[in-house]
């Protein structure tokens, strides 16, 4: 193997910060490279520089031996190097060939549509990526869509493909099927640069990683003479607490009891057929499944914030499938949303005005109908501190901290109001190790403390290493129950995949 | 303190913008902008009766400002303020001429509180309940409301019940129990300046202080988080457009009572629309709204002074208006040039 790229001590500075600071970075022949670190490491930074996209302040790239003096991403391409961005750059209303083509269209002015779908198909075949080239763009899967945009790198003759953050939108599902291409493209001798901030994904799938950490490149490893946690400590810069450390299961009463829920979509189709499960303080229970499965009908109807076709929800032995949102939290319910921005904070309300969302109108922080912002703002700078918000000036607006800030702002509020039942729907979504930690310590020590935690996320890993049981939903249906400590990543997979063909309702 | 006058740069540069090129326009038509500035500052602002009539201009647009401001805070743009002040004025007129022999503290109260009533209902309920139900889009039905309100209007006083008796359509004189009178002799300004004064700090209070402000500011940035935080979103898109009609009906009996003394018949006041302007310049703060309905009242009464001094077009300051209006709405772009700014004055040191 020879060395196809070399970055050399490169650096870029935004008006305020360093955010690469000296990176080096060999990538060789045929091989997937990931690059790892937190939100705001600087990878993307980096990948834009060698993509042609931005121009470093100092420092040296170079492809093949031959310096590199890119003067924006045409020539990046022109060289053989393709991206796809974090976020897609395709357009929707076209279809699968012309986003491909578009700017190098064959028969030039005259656009040849028969000759770019003969094309398109080659490339497809070629490197095993299909598609169907007359597909119009917004109605495919994001997975599809991925796909898309690594065929307009190879249409372009790509043989060093970054990826920016591949895997963030993605089921577990769609990322198996990427892992499968991108083994498929490095045996063509395709080189590969994989970004990522998951551990297990990098593990899996790269030859050698180097590590960001605050704009610098703090190493560079075997993959397979490497583990996740050296990779994880190198990442945040400390020892990191991998293994979740559990307690013992000390399981109590029943706190939510759910018997024969059927829950019905906007088109009356049902999306929760006769679920039946149960809760017990003292004990996380995790909901697995692959993402559309009934899982967000579901707990919109165990928040009132969607009607339900039958059954009973019991919380603390009163029925409460009637009681609104509200009377719901008033009960002790917590719920953290798994869209934080859209549907767990107000981005244009301060962080002080985020943290009682929920709490307003109690008399601790109003009285006759009149917000009493002395007490608001105790509570914020309480909370703040606890939960190690940042920056701890609360009368920020919420949109205006990073996104595991936010979360821990919902973390604080939900967490923070002692909840004898707490709804977390991917609580750790996006976030970094750090922050991740972080979260799940929060969400045992609530455990520990007697209350009943119904955890739903796409992530196994998660459900696997904090869950006491864990049920599985397909299709509205759960396919069972698993005792947390027994259950395999293989055994979830396929009753995930619903292959369970004749589902027992399972009675806990 | 910084964060005040962060929220005030904006509104304030682009007011300037706007008088800049005002100047600019006056030069290139062969008009001293100079004497024309002095003329409308003097014809604002020049002696007390000019005040005091300045003032007595920025109370229906404060007032309706402060009316579509609210709907602004909760997401909802109220463009049929006009109709709701209409009706605000019919109801108030009404009220005034029909009653006889109430003591005055009785009469004003019950003329503006019916007023309010019906502003409410004229701009809260149907449009509130239209949009909080079905989804019909409050641009469009507080507009039809709207024109409803001043035809129905038309119809009171062209020959209708409420036209005085003789050949011209307006309506009876209000009883002089129902007058709110007048501060400053031979002037326009009533004590419903106060009324306006009052009314911005009690909104003031309303959208940042209290439980409803809250949650009507919630629901205006985001329904569907307000939703999953146990918010009635409904609820508070009815309450936020009642408002906002309670407060243009309540400008339209303020202007009766304290200035025009009878409805005449008219298309429009003016006031509904130029709200909006107010409420956008103000970036919808309460107390701004007060600032800004002043700068437009003084627009409106130093023109005539400076067309008649100066010899420059009244029309000058609806020019100057509409620019206020282009760099209000187009912050973006005035956001656009300062960062351009600042990026060539940092090209320019690294050079
Ligand atoms: N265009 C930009 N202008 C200013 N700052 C930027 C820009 N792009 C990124 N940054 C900053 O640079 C740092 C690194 O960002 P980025 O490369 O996107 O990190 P990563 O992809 O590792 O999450 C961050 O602090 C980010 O806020
Ligand atoms: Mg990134």
């Amino acid at each position: 193997m020879s060395a196809l790229l070399e970055v050399k001590n490169i650096t870029k500075i935004f008006p305020k910060v360093r955010a690469n600071d000296g990176v080096n970075l060999t990538v060789e022949e045929g091989e997937i490279h990931a690059i790892l670190g937190e939100n705001g490491a600087g990878k993307s930074t980096l990948m834009n520089i060698i993509y042609g996209l931005y121009k470093p302040d100092s420092g040296e790239l170079k492809l093949s031996g031959e310096t590199l003096n890119l003067s924006g991403p045409h020539e990046a391409i022109e060289k053989g190097i393709g991206m796809v961005h974090q976020h897609f750059m395709l357009i929707p209303v076209l279809t699968v060939a012309e986003n491909i083509v578009l700017g190098a269209e064959p028969g030039g002015i005259s656009y040849n549509k028969k000759k770019a779908n003969e094309l398109i198909r080659e490339i497809s075949k070629n490197y095993h990526l299909e598609i169907d080239p007359d597909a119009k763009v917004k109605d495919l899967s994001v997975g599809l869509q991925q796909r898309v945009e690594i065929l307009k790198a190879f249409y372009r003759h790509a043989k060093l493909l970054i990826l920016d953050e591949p895997t963030a939108m993605l089921t577990p599902q769609e990322t198996e099927e990427l892992f499968g291409i991108m083994r498929r493209l490095k045996e063509q001798g395709i080189s590969i640069i994989f970004i990522s901030h998951k551990l297990d994904e990098v593990k899996e799938i790269s030859d050698k990683v180097t590590v960001m950490r605050r704009g610098k490149t703090v190493g560079t490893l075997n993959t397979k003479d490497t583990n996740e946690q050296e990779l994880a400590n190198l990442m945040v810069g400390r020892e990191v607490v991998l293994r979740v450390e559990k307690s013992e299961y000390k399981p109590g009463d029943v706190v939510l009891s759910v018997k024969d829920l059927t829950v019905a979509d906007e088109q009356n189709i049902e999306k929760v057929k006769n679920v039946s499960f149960e809760i017990r303080g003292g004990e996380i229970f995790g909901l697995a499944g692959i993402d559309g499965n009934g899982q967000t009908e579901l707990i919109e109807a165990l928040m009132g914030l969607r009607q339900i076709k039958s059954g009973v929800i019991k919380y603390q032995n009163s029925d409460i499938e009637k009681l609104p949102t509200r009377e719901r939290y008033k009960l002790g319910i917590s719920y953290i949303p798994q869209d934080r921005q859209q549907e767990g904070l107000i981005m244009k309300f301060s962080v002080a005005d985020n943290l009682i969302l929920k709490e307003y109108k109690d008399s601790r922080y109003s009285k006759n109908g009149v917000i009493q912002y002395k007490k608001v703002f105790e509570n914020a700078s309480k909370k703040v501190e606890e939960y190690d918000i940042r920056p701890t000036d609360y009368t920020l607006l919420a949109g205006n901290l990073s996104g595991g800030n936010q979360q821990k702002i919902i973390l604080a509020r939900e967490v923070g109001s002692n909840p004898k039942l707490l709804i977390a729907v991917q609580p750790t979504r996006g976030m970094d190790v750090g922050a991740i930690e972080y979260i799940h310590k929060k969400l045992l020590e609530l455990r520990d403390g007697g209350s009943a935690i119904l955890l739903v996320s796409l992530e196994l890993e998660e459900i696997m290493s904090l869950s006491d049981r864990i049920g599985v939903i397909h299709n509205g249906v759960i396919m069972d129950v698993l005792d947390g400590k027994s259950a395999t990543r293989e055994k979830i997979g396929l009753l995930m995949a619903g292959s369970q063909i004749d589902a027992k309702e399972v009675e806990v | 303190m910084s964060k005040v006058l962060k929220s005030i740069y904006m509104p304030i540069l682009a007011v300037v913008i706007a008088i800049i090129i005002g100047s600019i326009i006056m030069l290139a038509t062969g008009f001293n902008p100079v004497a024309a500035y002095t003329s409308l500052f003097i014809g604002a602002f020049g002696t007390f009766p000019n005040i005091a009539n300045t003032l007595a201009n920025a109370v229906p647009l404060i007032i309706t400002g402060l009316g579509v401001a609210i709907a602004f805070n909760a997401g909802l743009f109220n463009i049929g303020a006009e109709g709701q002040y209409w009706i605000g004025a019919i109801v108030g007129t009404w009220i005034g001429y029909y009653f006889k022999g109430l003591p005055w503290y009785i009469h004003i109260p019950f003329a503006l509180i019916a007023a309010m009533v019906a502003g409410g209902l004229w701009g809260g309920i149907i449009p509130g309940f239209a949009k909080a139900y079905t989804g019909a889009h409050e641009v469009i039905t507080t507009m039809m409301m709207s024109y409803v309100a001043i035809y129905f209007s038309h119809y009171l006083l062209e020959f209708g019940p409420m036209m005085e008796k003789g050949s011209v359509p307006q309506s009876p004189l209000i009883k002089d129990s129902a007058v709110i009178p007048t501060i400053v002799p031979n002037t326009q300004l009533s004590y419903g300046i106060v009324i306006a004064l009052v009314a911005a700090l009690f909104v003031y209070w309303l959208m940042y202080k209290t439980v409803w402000g809250y949650e009507m500011r919630a629901v205006g940035f985001n329904q569907r988080a307000s939703k999953y935080a146990g918010m009635n979103v409904p609820f508070n898109i009815v309450l936020s457009l009642s408002l906002s009609g309670i407060f243009a009906g309540l400008a339209g009996a303020v202007q009766i009572l304290g200035v025009q003394h009878r409805l005449y018949d008219s298309f429009t006041s003016g006031y509904g629309y130029t709200a909006i302007v107010v409420a956008l310049l103000a970036k919808n703060n309460p107390i701004g709204v007060v600032f800004s309905a002043l700068l437009f009242a003084a627009l409106g009464t130093g023109s005539q002074y400076m067309q008649l001094n100066a010899q420059v077009p009244g029309q000058l300051t609806d020019v100057i208006t509409g620019l206020i209006i282009f760099f209000v709405a187009a912050d973006k772009i005035i956001e656009l040039f300062k960062t351009m700014f600042k990026k060539q004055k940092k090209e320019e040191l690294a050079s």
